[in-house]
């Protein structure tokens, strides 16, 4: 007979913890499926079309010039980490899908990094606060491993959504899954509603 | 309804340039049983492998192969329904049918890992589901160069032993890195095909000085046209791919899985 598991005390388990995951305290795992790309600030650009009234790209000194955003909270990975309390810095996303006015027909997003990693949301995720494009983690500009210079954030969402190295974002009038949707995982990946596999 | 576009001519979203893709064929979710559900495994063993790793062998009721690479989720259950998940990667080839091998290093606070090697013995029961990962995979049938720290070696020793199981149809090399023999896991496993790396302590009349990995142990290694997999900690996948990327290895060529702190 197997002994007994109790886990961690859990007298104390943060209610700010979905199901499944545990606290990774201070550290911040890194987690990647390629090399790490050297993405210069300068060379660095985002771009936004599709379903759009007029597609826009922006450099490094256009988004500084937005109106910057902290945001404070808790972010999950599907490995099952997460990392509460902490910040980031950039703009929300909203700021810049109003400068190229969406389009009545769009449903979904893709994002899209420089590596060529993809990753869908539907766009009611990415709107209203809930996404950003960031640049600094705890007012320090972001590391390189963690998608520097710029990546997203889509915190409510298992970390997979917040493409590192984020480069575009194309506006759908329909679904189409990215890497790792294609490859076994959730469409949408809610960490409160533990999706994390194709069919959770 | 086709949206404006900046450029003249445009067509619209279905004439947008490609979505850069790294498999582009690989767009459509997979939906034939892609569903993984919970279940009840039977430990038929546990080997030590070293001080602190240990391999469970798992009878599955409903065992599918698995493609090298991948891995599973194990699930404990306290008796108030706390939860505690973990992935770990599967050792053992797809050739050993109806069992998975995992093997697990103790961590040094470790909840699950403590609980394995404290709490698991032949006979009992785990809960697993899986295999999942469709990207750090290796199929046997085209180069491979595999590079592994410490416990990062499991994964790829699926793949080792599944080019040995399979004739070894494709190419394949390997650098393994650890701490001292005495840490290295599958010992008794690597051939001519494979480069020890020991960091810390080396085995007597070894003619590698102790030291971590370096491009040259790694040039030897590089075959045309594979694909490389790196795994380990975040130290030391970074220093690997910064060494494959050095010998001019593409990046669109290395495929890394990392693990712990950051």
């Amino acid at each position: 007979m197997a002994k007994l598991f109790e886990g961690r005390s859990r007298a104390g388990r943060d209610p700010r913890l979905p199901p499944g995951q545990y606290d990774v305290g201070g550290g911040w795992p890194v987690l990647t499926a390629e090399p790490t790309p050297r993405v210069e600030r300068d060379a660095w650009t985002f771009r936004v079309d599709g379903l759009v009234d007029a597609a826009r790209t922006w450099s490094w000194a256009d988004v500084q010039r937005l109106a910057a955003t902290t945001w404070r909270g808790d972010i999950h990975c599907v490995t099952t980490w997460s990392k509460l309390d902490t910040a980031f810095t950039g703009v929300d996303l909203d700021v810049l899908l109003d400068e190229v006015g969406v389009s009545p027909s769009a449903t979904h997003v893709v994002a899209w990094s420089s590596t060529g990693y993809t990753t869908n949301l539907p766009l009611a995720e990415v709107r209203g606060g809930k996404a950003f494009l960031v640049w600094e983690h705890e007012g320090q500009p972001l590391p390189r491993e963690h998608g520097g210079p710029v990546r997203m954030l889509v915190p409510h969402l298992y970390f997979w959504k917040s493409t590192k190295w984020v480069s575009g974002l194309r506006l759908l009038d329909h679904d189409e899954p990215g890497f790792w949707e294609t490859r076994g995982y959730h469409e949408l990946g809610d960490p409160w509603r533990e999706q994390r596999y194709d069919g959770d | 309804m086709a949206a404006p576009l900046e450029e003249p001519g445009g067509q619209g979203p279905g004439g947008l340039p490609p979505l850069p893709g790294i498999d582009a064929p690989a767009r459509r979710p997979p939906r034939s049983g892609a569903r993984r559900e919970w279940q009840d495994a039977r430990v038929l063993e546990v080997r030590r492998e070293t001080a602190r790793a240990s391999t469970y062998r798992l009878g599955l009721p409903r065992w599918e192969p698995h493609v090298p690479g991948q891995h599973y989720v194990v699930r404990l259950v306290a008796p108030d329904g706390y939860r505690a998940e973990r992935s770990y990667s599967v050792a053992s080839p797809p050739s050993d049918e109806g069992v998975i091998e995992l093997t697990v290093e103790r961590l040094a606070d470790g909840e699950v890992s403590a609980y394995l090697h404290d709490g698991i013995a032949p006979g009992d029961e785990l809960t697993v589901r899986g295999p999942f990962g469709g990207w750090f995979v290796w199929r046997g049938d085209t180069p491979a160069v595999l590079v592994g720290g410490g416990s990062g070696v499991v994964p790829l020793m699926a793949m080792h032993r599944h080019w040995r199981a399979t004739g070894r149809r494709a190419p394949l090399r390997m650098a393994v890195a650890a701490r001292s023999p005495e840490e290295l896991l599958y010992r008794s496993e690597y051939g001519d095909e494979t480069l020890l790396a020991f960091s810390r302590a080396v085995p007597e009349g070894s003619p590698r000085p102790r030291g971590r990995l370096t491009a040259a142990d790694l040039e030897p290694l590089l075959l045309p046209g594979a694909t490389h997999y790196v795994c380990g900690s975040t130290p030391f996948a970074g220093h690997a791919e910064e060494l494959l990327l050095g010998l001019g290895v593409p990046a669109d060529a290395i495929r890394v899985e990392r693990f712990g702190g950051g």
